[in-house]
């Protein structure tokens, strides 16, 4: 269909949706998260570990996803009483304890990495997910779940008073983001066949904050054009070549400046 | 061997402390988080050398060469990174988005400039030796150390003592409140920027003599390590970052020393999962980490 | 009859501050039962406490005689007791009737299959909400406008909301703080209509207010607090010629004259 060239780049993309989803779900709860590239390693390394213990993909998919949601409990609870900034701060610090702890675990390759992966990834299975991801998203305030979340960032005490318990509402929503960016980190492992802990790290974390940010923090579709757009950036700046990064920093600093907001406007709520 | 080590340590530990202190000064009056500071401590270090390699300063020299580069670095970027966005009404995402863009376009310059590969950092200290009795200390190290506390020292004067130090409390308690009191909210932002970017300019030079190294990617693990230590000391208190610097830099020392070297990062982020669990406030809470 | 809310000893400290002294009183099943007295009586900091936001220095409170002292105001919700806020509390981002729908969230499905196929429209449970909260808004008056967000409406429109919504917890008591604040008389007719049939559906309520007419209109029991003690409790006619009662509110020139 597409060239395989192309084809590649679209698979991967989609990766980044699903990691820009990941992000925007507990962002919805007023949880931001630098550290979901820390989750998506966690997925990687369990989802690639069974499968080459012959595991089917589906199965090791779930099984990445479920230790990265778990890990995402574990790191939720301290976020809890605590104010956005400072989230940030410890989920960054998490990103980076999960990196260095894959840069030393030696049965994942440590420091040299792990390669040899089978090339399981196809292009529907990235787009299925994210489909199913982007409905969610598109359907969230239609959901008792995504109603509760919404309340608890705009006005806990509200929300808490009209019966919403807010620790089971935020670890809930922390656990499903990292969920995501596990089955995406499984995916990824699966199309770029050799993974090693410098792929996770800040950068990973910090673009795909960047997805969510630059394509509009109040719109279901924002992760989704925004991943697009930064994904498929330098590609487009390849006539820039040697300047790519620098002129992609420079678009950061006028988006913050002068749309800070992101690419799409906030959508107003809509009837039930 | 131990009391070397613990020397090595200060030093590593007040570098750390003083990059922290930038951290937690800019997250203490607009309580963001500054990305691309780490590239200001990169910058300095440059700048120093700089001054080393074309005029043949020493070692002071390319210190203040390094105060001065980073603070005014540090005061463009407050002006074109984050005070556009201030007028436009705070959004506490929009800074993350630009300073990251500019930490990338001056590690993408300093590249282009000076090469991706380490440039050495000469130094006539080096083969200076001091001996006291029970351990060496050579010129740089005893450099460093006394570069770093007087530093530290300077600041906390400013800080208690000066116009522009109370200001500076004052804004970091209550920006509105200080702005009704007189105080300028905006001169008081961009002195904090040009102190916290010197003192980072300060630990770029003194690392460049520590390691005599540096390279354009020496920024990006300062950064972060910057930021596990201002979490550490805890959110906007100074001292917190100073004495978080110096037990992550004793405590990283420490481990390679008599751990493997592969556990050096692990320590910091050790500690830091350690000070979240048990004290999430960090050592000096400030109260800044709460919600409401 | 007996009491549903019950209040057994309780005081509240503020540091040095004594806000509640030794509080004890009742609040029968389906009365509506008044709570007032001057400014700094201690009314909010009461009405804070009967519904879970504050903690009690000392004493218990009971619902239905199970003690509930100390417990977080979603466990409150989830025993049958739901409240408005003085300042309205609405979700921004939610529309209307979505805001209402949320007041749904303690009995709709809370699994993942409910949740799921909510998604694709066909969870029964999300139905039921939705067609609650319609009822809800044409109960209070506000279903014309339900897909609208919140800042859109006046201000006793979005109180009629959030009543609105707290019913939607189908509710057996409903804490009121001052819901004929700011509103002119025609709205507080209304709002009299409004309580008197929400007692008519079998629901107690306990309201704090301040303005006297619609309290001396609607309530069948009224507490009168002052410093952080109750001077006495009795049905209106009573307590409008209690002299300590009148004797409290003398003095203060903001306060209407009593018996006015």
């Amino acid at each position: 269909m597409l060239g395989s060239y192309w084809e590649s780049v679209a698979v991967f993309t989609g990766i980044n949706c699903l990691m820009g989803i990941s992000l925007y779900v507990p962002m919805m709860a007023g949880l931001i998260s630098l550290g979901q590239g820390g989750f998506m390693a966690i997925g990687a390394y369990v989802c690639a570990l069974l499968t080459r213990a012959d595991v089917p993909f589906a199965l090791a998919l779930a099984a990445g996803g479920c230790a990265a949601a778990f890990a995402g409990v574990i790191v939720g609870m301290p976020a809890l009483r605590i104010r956005g900034i400072y989230v940030m701060i410890l989920t960054l610090g998490f990103g980076e304890i999960v990196r260095v702890f894959f840069a030393t675990f030696e049965p994942t390759g440590g420091a040299s990495g792990m390669g040899g992966i089978r090339p399981l990834t196809e292009l529907w299975h990235v787009v299925v997910a994210t489909g199913a991801a982007v409905l969610l998203l598109w359907r969230i305030r239609h959901i008792r779940f995504g109603r509760a979340m919404i309340a608890v960032h705009e006005d806990d005490v509200a929300a808490e008073a009209m019966g919403i318990n807010l620790t089971r509402t935020k670890l809930l929503s922390f656990a499903l983001g990292s969920l995501m960016a596990g089955i995406a980190g499984g995916f990824y492992a699966h199309q770029a066949l050799f993974i090693d802990a410098n792929q996770f790290d800040f950068m990973r974390s910090a673009v795909t904050f960047l997805y969510v940010i630059l394509g509009g923090a109040g719109n279901p579709f924002g992760p989704i054009v925004g991943a697009a757009t930064v994904t498929l950036l330098p590609e487009m700046l390849r006539v820039v070549q040697d300047w790519r990064m620098t002129v992609f920093g420079t678009i950061l600093v006028a988006m913050a400046v002068w749309r800070p907001d992101g690419l799409l406007p906030a959508l107003r709520a809509r009837g039930a | 061997m131990l009391l070397q080590q613990l020397v090595n340590g200060m030093m590593l530990g007040s570098t750390y402390a003083l990059v922290a202190i930038g951290y937690t000064l800019i997250f203490g009056v607009l309580r963001l988080l500054h990305l691309a500071h780490g590239e200001v401590f990169m910058v300095g270090a440059f700048a120093g050398l700089q001054l080393v390699l074309l005029w043949h300063f020493g070692p002071l020299g390319a210190l203040i060469g390094g105060l001065i580069g980073s603070a005014l670095l540090g005061m463009l970027l407050e002006l074109v990174a984050f005070r556009p966005i201030r007028r436009r009404g705070n959004s506490h995402l929009a800074p993350i988005v630009s300073t990251l863009g500019a930490g990338l376009v001056i590690q993408e310059l300093m590249t282009k400039y000076f090469g991706a590969e380490q440039s050495a950092f000469p130094s006539s200290l080096h083969s200076v030796v001091y001996d006291l009795g029970f351990i060496a200390v050579t010129g740089t190290q005893l450099f460093i150390v006394g570069a770093a506390a007087m530093s530290m020292i300077i600041l906390h004067q400013f800080v208690t003592r000066t116009r522009y130090g109370m200001a500076l409390r004052a804004a970091s308690e209550n920006i509105e409140v200080a702005s009704i009191l007189g105080i300028n909210v905006d001169t008081v932002i961009l002195l904090t920027f040009a102190v916290a970017s010197a003192l980072a300019g300060i630990a770029g030079v003194l690392v460049g003599l520590n390691f005599s190294a540096i390279s354009p990617y020496m920024g990006i693990d300062m950064g972060i390590k910057g930021m596990a230590v201002m979490l550490i000391g805890g959110l906007g208190s100074i001292y917190g970052a100073m004495m978080g610097g110096l037990i992550l830099g004793i405590g990283e020392v420490l481990s390679v020393a008599y751990l493997e070297s592969a556990y050096r990062d692990a320590f910091t982020f050790g500690l830091m999962i350690l000070i979240l669990i048990v004290r999430p406030s960090g050592l000096f809470r400030t109260g800044l980490h709460v919600e409401r | 009859m007996s009491a549903l809310l019950s209040v057994v000893g309780v005081s509240r400290r503020f540091g040095g501050y004594l806000a509640l002294n030794d509080i004890s009183c009742g609040v029968a099943a389906g009365h509506v039962h008044a709570l007032i007295g001057p400014n700094g009586a201690g009314k909010t900091t009461l009405f804070n406490i009967l519904s879970g936001t504050l903690r009690a220095t000392s004493g218990r409170i009971a619902f239905d005689g199970h003690d509930y002292t100390g417990q977080r105001p979603d466990h409150v919700l989830k025993m049958g007791i739901a409240r408005n806020f003085q300042h309205v509390r609405l979700i921004r981002g939610l529309s209307i009737v979505e805001n209402v729908m949320v007041g749904c969230h303690a009995w709709i499905d809370r699994g993942i299959v409910g949740n799921a196929a909510a998604l694709f429209g066909l969870s029964s449970g999300e139905r039921a909400a939705a067609e609650k909260a319609r009822e809800l808004l044409e109960f209070v008056g506000v279903a014309a406008k339900r897909h609208v967000e919140p800042p859109e409406l006046t201000l006793a429109d979005q109180r009629r909301v959030e009543i609105a919504r707290a019913l939607a917890s189908r509710p057996r008591l409903l804490l009121l703080d001052e819901p004929a604040a700011g509103m002119n008389p025609a709205e507080v007719n209304e709002l009299r209509s409004l309580i008197q049939r929400i007692r008519d559906r079998e629901i107690t309520i306990l309201l704090v207010e301040h303005h006297v007419r619609l309290i001396m209109e609607i309530a069948d029991n009224i507490t009168v607090l002052s410093a952080g003690s109750i001077i006495t409790t009795g049905p209106p006619s009573v307590i409008q010629r209690d002299p300590a009662v009148i004797a409290a509110y003398l003095g203060k020139s903001d306060e209407p004259a009593f018996g006015a």
